[in-house]
């Protein structure tokens, strides 16, 4: 192996510069692929909202929206549809500012109340409790669903609020949720946030959602 | 692990075995937290409300990243004077940072287990932690990790500058140059969930399918060399091979992690791509020496290490298997899109995180072990073969178990359920599935077992050893 003119592939230091261009051309593409999907992912505005612009992540104030989730044709899969206005709490004319602040209180309480060492959020975190991702628009939630009459409540985030408001008074499941201390102001900020996250294009997944409802049923 | 005979002869040595020491202790504070969540999976009742599941794993997880951070900065301290032949500079420094990082480490886990969660305000970001899968550490705590990595870099580089220049130690410069600086990706706040798991997975990703592998190959180079011996012409060709395909396919390889957070469709190609190859020449290196040694074993000296070599070879193995199968029996988006946030995930990790860091830093503290008490020889005992056996098999039958369940998941809850709420519960209730976190339970006992036998032996292997050689021939320490 010493550096006699054998074989280039046995060369230290074509591999070394090997390396370095591989890496470099990687980094390279990275950074240009960051900057252009930075842009792509970040908050759409209200404007946006009201001329029907599709944003990937649109504004906050999407929470005055009604939000559906249904199959695309041209794309085969799955994407948020921001319908017409919906009631969130009694109001639908959030203003962007309140909107945000919204969004901005519901993300820190996520982050405060550690939901993701429990839960997924867009996929990503732990999987000791169900996804968030479309938790807004899950038919547990729904009017036909448990969980309204459960809290005794008419509304999808009525009932959410609620719910995170005194976790153990409501087991749904074996595996309950701990009271966390949330406060009611905290509750509201977290479902607006839980709404806004379900108008986020995510390709697609989760994939058939609410399409399919236990073809064989395990047990 | 006081010994009365110190034979290590460099201060940055003596540095790494308080490393490894303290890195020991948060090892076994991870399996502790990694059992109270097994056992939560299976009984919800089990410190409801007192230590709760989220609590839990956040330690179960904090504690090994720190840990393989711990063994790792104690891994360089120990090589970095053999490799480059001088005592590294600005050790009192080090020595300082030591301490200050495990204070800090110290006052982040009981803040986690005491005052657990906040108010939805900066201050518990900024105090308590930031809620972030992996990157929990308050802020606070960031800053302190930023300055003492910095100090350590600082060490590493003055060092190489001052002595000899190996392979080895240029790639643990730029690597861990890289390493430092991703940290600070994760250190902002965002009110967007997509903005924020887009810079998340810099420090996620790029530490661990990138910076920490390549870290890992120079470091096994490093074992190997110790051990039997190996040509450092082959070893320094496999480590850039190493880097050209570690590099060249886990930079890009981000693109799984952007599949499904609302970043663009193009990340669907550019993920399935660039995937999966990392850990292919890491087995090339390993085969590679073992048949040069294999062909020479009448000329060289035998194996000085056989428990370090046996790690490295759980390393090598557990590296492909648990990084690179199944990495990629999920990375592809036809299939993550069902597999995505599953136990098929879970599975991935805990056989990655073993194969690819824990076998081969564990590799290091046997070389730093033997090191220290100045064995020119280290046997396996018993229980080191008890430790490696039962570690792995524990941590391959937690795997299986997972793999099992990730299965039963995706196809109950995304197959047949369509990914609702109700599709989750109807998963998680199922026979098969218990089943599988009764397993993973069961094997997780074993891994502790494992974990109890290796302690045992770091205490004890070398002590034995060298008593034994002082009373066969007297003069084996003094020639050490």
């Amino acid at each position: 192996m010493e550096e006699q003119k054998i074989s280039v592939w046995s060369s230290v230091r074509f591999w070394r510069n090997t390396a370095a261009w591989v890496t470099g051309f990687a980094i390279l593409l990275l950074i240009w692929l960051s900057v252009d999907s930075v842009p792509q992912i970040t908050l759409g505005t209200i404007e946006d909202l009201e001329a029907g612009v599709t944003k990937r992540v649109p504004s906050a104030a999407v929470i005055n929206y009604e939000i559906s989730y249904e199959l695309d044709n041209k794309r085969k899969t799955e994407v948020p549809i921001i319908g017409g206005k919906q009631l969130f709490f009694g109001r639908n004319d959030y203003s962007q500012e309140e909107a945000d602040e919204l969004l901005h209180h519901g993300k820190m309480t996520v982050q405060s109340k550690n939901c993701m060492n429990c839960h997924t959020l867009l996929g990503n975190g732990a999987y000791y409790a169900p996804d968030l991702t479309k938790a807004w628009l899950d038919p547990m939630w729904s009017e036909t669903g448990p969980y309204r009459p459960m809290t005794g409540k008419a509304t999808t985030e009525e009932a959410m609020a609620e719910f995170l408001l005194n976790p153990s008074k409501y087991p749904t499941h074996a595996r309950m949720m701990p009271n966390l201390g949330i406060t009611p102001e905290e509750a509201i900020a977290v479902v607006a946030f839980l709404k806004h996250m379900s108008s986020i294009d995510t390709n697609g997944f989760p994939r058939n959602f609410d399409k399919l409802k236990g073809a064989v049923n395990a047990k | 692990m006081l010994s009365r005979v110190m034979n290590v002869q460099y201060e940055s040595q003596k540095l790494a075995i308080n490393y490894f020491q303290v890195a020991l202790v948060l090892f076994g504070a991870q399996l502790l937290f990694g059992l109270v969540t097994a056992i939560q999976y299976m009984y919800p009742q089990f410190l409801f409300e007192i230590v709760d599941f989220s609590v839990a794993r956040m330690v179960h997880l904090n504690a090994m990243i720190v840990w393989l951070l711990f063994a790792m900065i104690g891994s360089v301290y120990w090589l970095l004077p053999e490799e480059t032949g001088i005592e590294t500079v600005g050790i009192k420094i080090g020595r300082l940072l030591f301490y200050v990082l495990t204070l800090a480490v110290t006052i982040v886990v009981v803040v986690y287990l005491l005052v657990q969660v906040g108010p939805g305000n900066a201050m518990s970001r900024w105090l308590i932690h930031e809620g972030r899968e992996y990157i929990e550490a308050p802020r606070w705590a960031d800053i302190g990790i930023v300055v003492v990595i910095l100090g350590f870099l600082g060490n590493v580089f003055a060092t190489a500058f001052k002595g000899r220049r190996t392979g080895i130690v240029t790639v643990l410069m730029i690597d861990l140059l890289a390493l430092a600086g991703l940290y600070l990706a994760g250190m902002f706040y965002t009110k967007n969930v997509s903005v924020d798991q887009f810079w998340w997975w810099w420090v996620i990703h790029l530490w661990v399918e990138a910076t920490w592998e390549v870290y890992i190959a120079a470091v096994l180079g490093y074992g190997l060399i110790k051990t039997i011996g190996a040509n450092r012409k082959i070893i320094e060709m496999w480590i850039w091979i190493e880097v050209a395909m570690l590099f060249g396919s886990g930079i890009l390889g981000i693109g799984h992690h952007y599949f499904w957070i609302g970043t663009p469709e193009y990340w669907l190609e550019i993920g399935a791509l660039f995937s999966a190859l990392e850990p292919v020449p890491l087995l090339g290196m390993f085969v590679h020496v073992i048949y040069d040694w294999g062909k020479q074993a009448g000329k060289r000296t035998p194996m000085s290490n056989t428990p370090a070599f046996s790690w490295f070879v759980v390393c090598t193995f557990g590296n492909f298997l648990g990084a690179g199968v199944w990495g990629f029996m999920h990375t592809l988006p036809q299939i993550n899109l069902y597999t995505h946030g599953t136990q098929m995930t879970a599975a991935h990790g805990h056989l990655a995180f073993y194969g690819a860091y824990v076998a081969g830093l564990i590799g290091m503290m046997y070389i730093g072990l033997q090191g220290k008490y100045g064995l020119k020889q280290m046997r396996m005992s018993s229980s080191a073969k008890w430790g490696v056996t039962l570690l792995t098999s524990g941590v391959l039958g937690m795997t299986i178990a997972l793999t099992i369940a990730g299965y039963v998941q995706t196809f109950i809850e995304r197959g047949q359920w369509g990914a609702t709420w109700q599709g989750y519960f109807a998963a998680q209730d199922s026979v098969w599935m218990t089943q599988a976190y009764g397993w993973r339970l069961a094997m997780g006992v074993v891994t502790i077992l494992g974990f109890v036998f290796l302690m045992k032996d770091l205490m004890t292997i070398a002590r034995t050893a060298q008593r034994k050689n002082l009373q066969t021939e007297s003069t084996a320490t003094a020639t050490a």
